[in-house]
């Protein structure tokens, strides 16, 4: 039982030193000089010192300001449009009963298996149509509407008790006044659990802004990151990949040092709770 | 709640603005716009375009299956397809057990146990393109990380990506290694639902801790099991940014998968029929897919504790 026991313990820090790797070796690569390591290049052992010739090289390389402009813009974009249309309709399936309320539940039920990138041919011809190619709007667009969101709201707003409604009505508040002032604040957790899993899917999204983004004025981090690693790569230069990969994921990696549990909470109010 | 307290509620949340237009439609309004314009619409989109076929040098437009047809007799296509399957299997499997153990490991609330699952989880934050560029250098012949140190151990060097034969696996490997803590989040979330005291009782009746496992806690997961599994296959076949990175698909089409294929289609060779099809076929699995798990995700978006 005892011996098991250890096994078990060993096993999982196995596992553990497996996952770290990558992670860690980014961190030692991005901060190794550059006529340093040679054949050993993928030594985790940090036997310098430090430096910061290879962010130099990075931020030389890309602009990064700019990616992460644009990032944050078509992220922060699609979530403030999110978070109004999640709530209008979280509300709605939540409180309201009106015709046809079955059928508009399941259309939007269908949306969380037909994910947007299978979607990418036939959007793209959309976003080509209204005009938006090449530019941020098009990169967010598609992701207005989250399904995903609403029935996080819809749970969300459930297990608001219905009394603080009551009273406001008795009190001659109207529909939005109850949404905005007494429902909006009791949704918070929600709202924050669906806003960091909304930031962290946006961020990292890749291949619909590769679709319609050309000019690299418009590229997020994650396409500046494939284009900038591209030429890296041909140069053999993986300690400059190390530190762009470590610019690129190092704002989601240190917000969630920071905020660990609420982190994990997101993400598991992101499925069954 | 009683019904009559709901309908007293009903009642006191204001009617229409107007009585044609239901308070209801009109807050769903906004989200109808954008999933009709980007969910519906190019759903109907790519079967219009995937029966419609263009000669080229003329304005002649037919309607049939030659799309299809063109489609399967791409080889291509054929192994984008399979690969799909393979790499959906061999994602989701060791990917989910994995997770499972890590979940049932880690369980206990200790320093040590968040320390631990924190490290698993920290690849799930990452950009799935970050991910491919590190795992450049982890997959680089002879001076990479996984060669590097399966050296000391005496291994040959491998040729990771380069190999037709091992590429697919090794995006595999990359797979589970960025997704098993996402999967792992929900496992602990299940198990704290777990009643203690089964345990206990199995415990008292002699049965040993793979006994509790299974006739335990393993059944109590099964809700949890079925909606990893769910998820997991979405991303099974919504994820390729790996391959436009570390291999565009080759060599000679191993690591080729659906998406990367359509993406390709569309992207580099402009086939928007062979793009559609393949599309329409996408959707109709995931349509397959989703009539058989929709009441596993409903459950999911109905549970309320």
């Amino acid at each position: 039982m005892r011996d098991a026991r250890w096994l078990a313990v060993a096993c999982l820090c196995g596992v553990a030193l497996v996952w770290s790797t990558p992670l860690l070796w980014m961190v030692v690569a991005a901060f190794r000089p550059q006529n340093f390591g040679g054949l050993s290049m993928a030594s985790l052992i940090p036997d310098f010192a430090p430096t910061l010739d290879n962010f130099a090289e990075a931020l030389d390389s890309a602009d990064f300001a700019l990616l992460y402009l644009n990032t944050v813009i078509v992220a922060g974009g699609i979530l403030v449009v999110q978070l109004v249309t999640i709530t209008l309709a979280g509300y709605a399936f939540a409180r309201l009963r009106f015709r046809g309320r079955e059928v508009l539940f399941h259309l939007f039920l269908l949306q969380l298996m037909i994910a947007p990138p299978v979607l990418i041919v036939p959007n793209l011809v959309t976003i080509t149509q209204l005009g938006l190619y090449d530019t941020l709007l098009a990169a967010m667009a598609p992701y207005f509407a989250s399904a995903f969101g609403v029935f996080l709201m819809r749970q969300t707003l459930r297990t608001i008790p219905r009394d603080f409604e009551e009273a406001a009505a008795m009190e001659g508040a109207n529909w939005l006044q109850i949404v905005t002032r007494v429902l909006v604040p009791l949704a918070r957790p929600g709202m924050i659990a669906f806003s960091i899993v909304s930031i962290v899917a946006h961020w990292n999204e890749f291949l619909w802004p590769l679709m319609v983004i050309s000019n690299p004025d418009n590229h997020t981090l994650t396409i500046g990151l494939a284009t900038f690693t591209r030429g890296a790569e041909s140069a053999s230069q993986w300690g400059v990949i190390a530190a762009g990969t470590f610019l690129v994921a190092g704002p989601l990696l240190l917000a969630f040092a920071l905020f660990q549990r609420q982190f994990v909470n997101s993400f598991l109010f992101s499925g069954v709770k | 709640m009683t019904e009559a307290t709901a309908e007293a509620a009903e009642r006191a949340a204001p009617q229409a603005p107007t009585a044609r237009m239901p308070l209801g439609w009109l807050l769903l309004a906004p989200s109808l716009v954008f999933l009709l314009a980007f969910t519906y619409w190019p759903m109907a989109q790519s079967l219009a375009q995937s029966l419609r076929i263009e000669t080229f040098g003329t304005d002649a437009i037919s309607w049939g299956f030659g799309n299809f047809g063109r489609l399967f007799d791409d080889a291509s296509f054929r192994r984008a397809a399979v690969n799909t399957g393979i790499y959906a299997a061999g994602t989701i499997v060791p990917a989910i057990v994995l997770a499972l153990a890590l979940a049932v490991g880690l369980e206990a609330a200790t320093r040590f146990n968040a320390l631990l699952r924190s490290v698993v989880f920290f690849p799930v934050l990452l950009p799935l393109v970050a991910a491919a560029a590190l795992f450049l250098f982890v997959f680089l012949p002879g001076i990479g990380l996984l060669d590097y140190h399966l050296a000391m151990i005496g291994a040959d060097r491998t040729n990771w990506l380069g190999d037709p034969d091992v590429a697919l696996w090794s995006l595999i490997a990359l797979t589970v290694w960025k997704n098993a803590g996402y999967y792992m989040l929900f496992f602990l979330a299940g198990l704290q639902a777990v009643p203690h005291d089964l345990h206990e009782a199995a415990r008292l009746e002699g049965a040993g801790a793979w006994g509790r496992f299974r006739r335990v806690t393993l059944p109590l997961l099964g809700p949890t099991l079925a909606f990893v599994s769910v998820i997991a296959l979405i991303n099974a076949v919504i994820q390729v940014d790996h391959v436009v990175v570390l291999t565009k698909g080759g060599p000679s089409d191993s690591t080729n998968l659906v998406l990367f294929y359509i993406y390709q289609q569309a992207h580099e060779n402009y086939d928007y029929g062979k793009a559609a099809a393949a599309t329409v076929i996408s959707l109709a699995a995931l349509l397959a897919l989703s009539a058989l798990s929709l009441r596993t995700l409903e459950r999911g978006a109905h549970y309320e504790s």
